[in-house]
């Protein structure tokens, strides 16, 4: 700047609310006298276009060179005025605002002090702050247009399809050896009755179709530095042992295969063998040998499935393949698991073989189940007579368990009840429950057939105990409505087990810097006005690692974290407010003391020992420049000598 | 030999000090006869026989430079340091207590009559069964004897005259004195009013490992064992390393002690204690149950000597100054 500085000032009387307290003409008599300043008025609204023309004209015609407006909090209309200022051609940062609003008028009655005589040393202390601004431009930055998605489920498969039809390139990573999650486990879902894999395997096609998007399945992101719209990841591809492009899916490596473990996909209700396929529909539709039951990947003492296999597709020697890649934007859809049988005393489920849960009453319901569909217990294979359904199993119960509600237990116990009785038309069905909890749309109407037409009996209350006696497992309970104790015979018992995050959401949220919340699902920025967004920026949720939710909620968010994400990916460059910290190189020594301060990660010490500033991740809070022992550190237009001058101006006369 | 008169006059004095000074200036060993080479002492009453009334003889100026030690502590410590701006072209605070007022400056927690009384009354070791305290007249054998005012509080040398440059530390490096020197001779000083040391901390020069930049329990050396890699701070010690101006090579950090702050604090940096309380602040980790730092007001009471260890050098030039009175009537600097 050359030349002595032209401060404007103008007061606002907000209506009464700033005028009503504080003397506004007098302020800007007053003000005139002060050091450069060269200009001063009041008005009624300066937010106001007539407010707003005052302050551009004087800017033009009194050759300002800062403008300060006396008026609400910053937070209001700093970005209108500082537009104002800009039109003018000032730059927008050379505008400034007292706020003798919220912080004088409003907070001085009639007989509260001298609010004009405070507003007056408010006005001081800003011009002498904005005569020693300096003009400042948007900090930008490039960024990578590629987008991450973790997790493979109904979610992450919408999110990842919405960010690629976009035009972006997305890799989806999987956990699994297939897409699909939890979804393709259902047998139909509520409240339309849909089969879960038709309305879903569609999805995965498109998904592996589609050209924008790399699946990378059997894969696990290990490493995350960086920040919004620069992360750099690290996946690594676990070896399936079987060549995918090689392999026809004959399933004779599976035929020979001497190993039976536990069958994930059929929630324990089969066994499978060590190489195999999760289900015929699987995406990426080949096999994969577990190593965990695999005797060995050893010749000398098993080789039955390379030995079987015509194609040659098996392959011992595989290893894990570290893959690097740059992205703009993460999104982590990572779903969620049953609460453990392990943590659950009660209601003998782990103890019991015909007390299942859920997931595994869909897998009985389902046609490509272990039953083909047709209800039959896991103890002995009969058809149950009288079935037991226990909501809230693990759920709302701060004490002993989960304290949050898991959400979709009422409508998919409604749903299973609806199905056995549909399977087993003599059979009994009773439910018991807390309270019903149908919020969707035709939700309750769903609830209120399934009472009526399917004739399930619901029983408002607690189970208290369950055990097996002479072959049935006896169930004591209270029905809260006729306040009679109830005693049920039943063949089978199904839980509504508690629904909790992954371990992909803990894993995640420390290499993303995330926050969880008390039950481990993850915390969004706002609960209300930023659903989908993390504090991390560029990182976005999506399904039921945020909080359960049903599959049309699921759905919804994936399609609004892929919003989120296309809005960062589209733009040419990334933006950010340039009231960022600097560092004087010549003062820091590289001590470290602000690298742990900073709340934004956007500090680290460099190689030639002096810390830097990432200005993109900066948010301008100072925290580290208070800290920082040799005052290398300082805000922009906000410096320790702006701040003495501006403590001179408002405490003098 | 040179010719006399292109000679300088190089002046020392000793004010509230320890004598360490002076010892720092001998350090130079042999090097010492070069600057003999190109300069004459003038006054330097620790090495030479030099009276008051030689040095109130030198005109304006006369001398070309004074390294001057010690803290202001008696009137007669103020009188010498006007005198000597007076003769000297360029004034030195040479060492920690010119600087900063020094070790003598942690009296100004105390006043006057407190000090007096420790020192000849209450001190255990001391035999004074009358309760004598030094006068400023007393009669002896039908005489008046007279010797020089104790002032209230210790000021550093800035305190009383405008200083030219500072060569800082408890006490100076031989190698920061040597630099001096040369910068001297070889007519390359930097502007005055600076001192000549580091522009940097002590932890630009320490080669010890940071990690987390953390406390959540404070240890003073003798307790812990210290790992000689680490930062000290992330070990829990107390090192005044951030706030304070590099050019001692991080002496004691390297030799396993934590700085204790002599050289001062950086340039841009006015009051060294505070700064450091400011950024320990930042750094401590407090609220853990069962940690020694389990609440603020555990802090304090885990720090056996906040004054000594953050104003060890630097009380007598602090912002506060030292204790503060009731009614806050004490001589200020």
């Amino acid at each position: 700047m050359t030349g002595k500085p032209r401060i404007g000032v103008f007061i606002c009387h907000c209506g009464e609310n700033i005028a009503g307290t504080v003397d506004v003409s007098s302020l800007a008599e007053e003000i005139i006298d002060y050091e450069d300043v060269t200009f001063s008025t009041d008005y009624e609204y300066m937010c106001s276009d007539p407010g707003q023309n005052k302050i551009k004209e004087a800017i033009e015609d009194e050759d300002l060179t800062g403008v300060v407006v006396a008026a609400c909090s910053p937070s209001m209309h700093e970005d209108t005025f500082r537009k104002v200022a800009e039109s003018a051609g000032l730059n927008r940062y050379q505008c400034e605002i007292a706020n003798i609003r919220e912080q004088c008028s409003w907070v001085h009655g009639e007989d509260g002090g001298s609010p004009t005589k405070k507003a007056l040393k408010i006005i001081k202390g800003t011009v002498e702050k904005v005569k020693r601004n300096i003009p400042m431009e948007p900090v930008e930055r490039e960024h990578s247009d590629k987008c991450l998605v973790i997790g493979g489920g109904i979610a992450g498969i919408q999110a990842a399809l919405d960010v690629a039809e976009a035009g972006n390139e997305v890799i989806l990573v999987e956990k699994e050896p297939t897409i699909g999650g939890h979804m393709a486990q259902l047998s139909e879902t509520f409240p339309t009755l849909d089969c879960s894999q038709c309305i879903l395997t569609p999805k995965m096609v498109e998904l592996n179709q589609n050209l924008n998007i790399e699946l990378m399945a059997y894969s696990e992101v290990r490493n995350v530095s960086g920040y919004v719209g620069n992360y750099e990841v690290q996946i690594e591809r676990k070896p399936t042992y079987v060549d995918p492009d090689a392999c026809n899916l004959c399933g004779d490596c599976e035929d020979v295969c001497p190993v039976e473990v536990r069958d994930e996909f059929n929630q324990g209700l089969t066994t499978r063998k060590a190489i195999n396929i999760p289900f015929s529909q699987a995406i990426p539709s080949s096999y994969t040998l577990d190593t965990e039951a695999c005797l060995g990947l050893n010749p000398l003492r098993c080789s039955e499935c390379a030995d079987a296999c015509d194609a040659d597709a098996v392959d011992f020697d595989e290893s894990s393949e570290f893959v690097e890649e740059e992205f703009g934007a993460i999104i982590a859809a990572t779903g969620y698991n049953l609460y453990p049988k392990e943590e659950m005393g009660e209601y003998g489920y782990g103890k019991y073989d015909d007390v299942i849960d859920g997931l595994q009453f869909e897998r009985l319901l389902s046609a490509t189940g272990p039953t083909e569909g047709e209800v039959r217990r896991p103890s002995d294979g009969k058809v149950p007579e009288n079935v037991v359904f226990i909501q809230c199993s693990g759920s709302r119960d701060p004490e002993n368990h989960n304290s949050c509600c898991s959400k979709i237990c009422c409508m998919y116990t409604a749903k299973h009840a609806k199905l056995y009785k549909e399977n087993v038309p003599d059979g009994n069905a009773y439910v018991f429950y807390i309270d019903i909890r149908a919020g969707g749309k035709d939700y309750e109407e769903f609830i209120q057939d399934v009472r009526e037409e399917d004739r399930v009996l619901y029983l408002k209350g607690k189970v208290s105990k369950l055990k097996e006696i002479d072959g049935k497992l006896r169930v004591w309970g209270l029905d809260e409505i006729s306040g009679e104790r109830v005693e049920i015979d039943a063949d089978l018992v199904v839980l509504a087990q508690s629904i909790v995050p992954s371990e992909g959401a803990s894993e995640t949220s420390q290499e993303l810097n995330l926050n969880l919340g008390p039950n481990g699902f993850y915390k969004e920025a706002h609960p209300k006005l930023r659903p989908v967004e993390s504090l991390t920026g560029g990182v976005f949720f999506a399904g039921v690692g945020q909080g359960p939710k049903d599959i049309p909620d699921s759905v919804s968010q994936g399609s609004g974290a892929a919003a989120k994400a296309i809005d960062l990916l589209s733009k040419p460059t990334l933006s950010h407010d340039p009231q960022v910290v600097e560092v004087e190189e010549d003062l820091c020594s590289g001590c470290g003391i602000c690298v742990g301060q900073c709340p934004y990660d956007a500090l680290e010490v460099n190689s030639r020992e002096v810390a830097e500033v990432n200005e993109i991740l900066c948010e301008g809070c100072g925290t580290c420049s208070s800290g920082c022992p040799t005052n290398a550190l300082s805000l922009k237009n906000l410096t320790d000598e702006q701040l003495t001058e501006m403590i001179h101006a408002t405490l003098g006369d | 030999m040179q010719e006399k008169e292109n000679k300088l006059k190089v002046g020392a004095y000793w004010a509230s000090s320890c004598g360490g000074c002076d010892v720092a200036l001998l350090g130079l060993h042999e090097r010492i006869l070069d600057l003999l080479e190109g300069a004459d002492i003038a006054f330097w009453p620790a090495a030479t026989d030099f009276k008051y009334e030689d040095l109130k003889s030198y005109k304006r100026n006369e001398l070309d430079i004074t390294f001057f030690n010690g803290g202001i502590r008696t009137s007669e410590n103020e009188e010498i340091a006007k005198l000597l701006r007076e003769k000297t072209d360029l004034l030195v605070a040479y060492g920690s207590c010119a600087h900063q007022g020094g070790i003598p400056g942690l009296a100004n927690m105390s006043d006057k009559s407190t000090v007096f009384d420790t020192v000849y009354r209450d001190n255990p070791s001391t035999y004074n069964p009358e309760g004598t305290v030094p006068l400023e007249r007393s009669e002896f054998n039908g005489g008046e004897l007279e010797l020089p005012a104790f002032n209230e509080r210790v000021k550093n040398l800035e305190g009383v005259v405008k200083v030219d440059y500072t060569v800082p530390g408890c006490p100076p490096p031989p190698e920061l004195t040597q630099n001096f020197l040369d910068l001297i001779l070889n007519d390359d000083l930097p502007p005055r009013g600076s001192v000549v040391a580091g522009e940097k901390t002590v932890c630009d020069e320490c080669n010890r490992e940071w990690n987390k930049k953390s406390i959540d329990e404070f240890h003073r050396p003798q307790e812990i064992e210290i790992d000689l890699e680490k930062c000290l701070l992330d070990q829990g010690i107390i090192c005044m390393g951030p706030v304070t101006r590099s050019g001692c090579d991080a002496s004691c950090p390297e030799m396993n002690l934590p700085c204790k702050g002599c050289f001062g604090p950086p340039s841009k940096v006015d009051d060294q204690g505070a700064e450091m309380l400011n950024s320990l602040a930042s750094i401590l980790q407090i609220g853990e149950e069962g940690k020694a730092l389990e609440s603020e007001e555990n802090v304090l009471a885990n720090l056996p000597d906040p004054i000594g260890t953050f104003y060890s050098f630097s009380l007598a030039n602090s912002i506060f100054g030292g204790k503060v009175e009731d009614g806050g009537n004490n001589e200020r600097k």
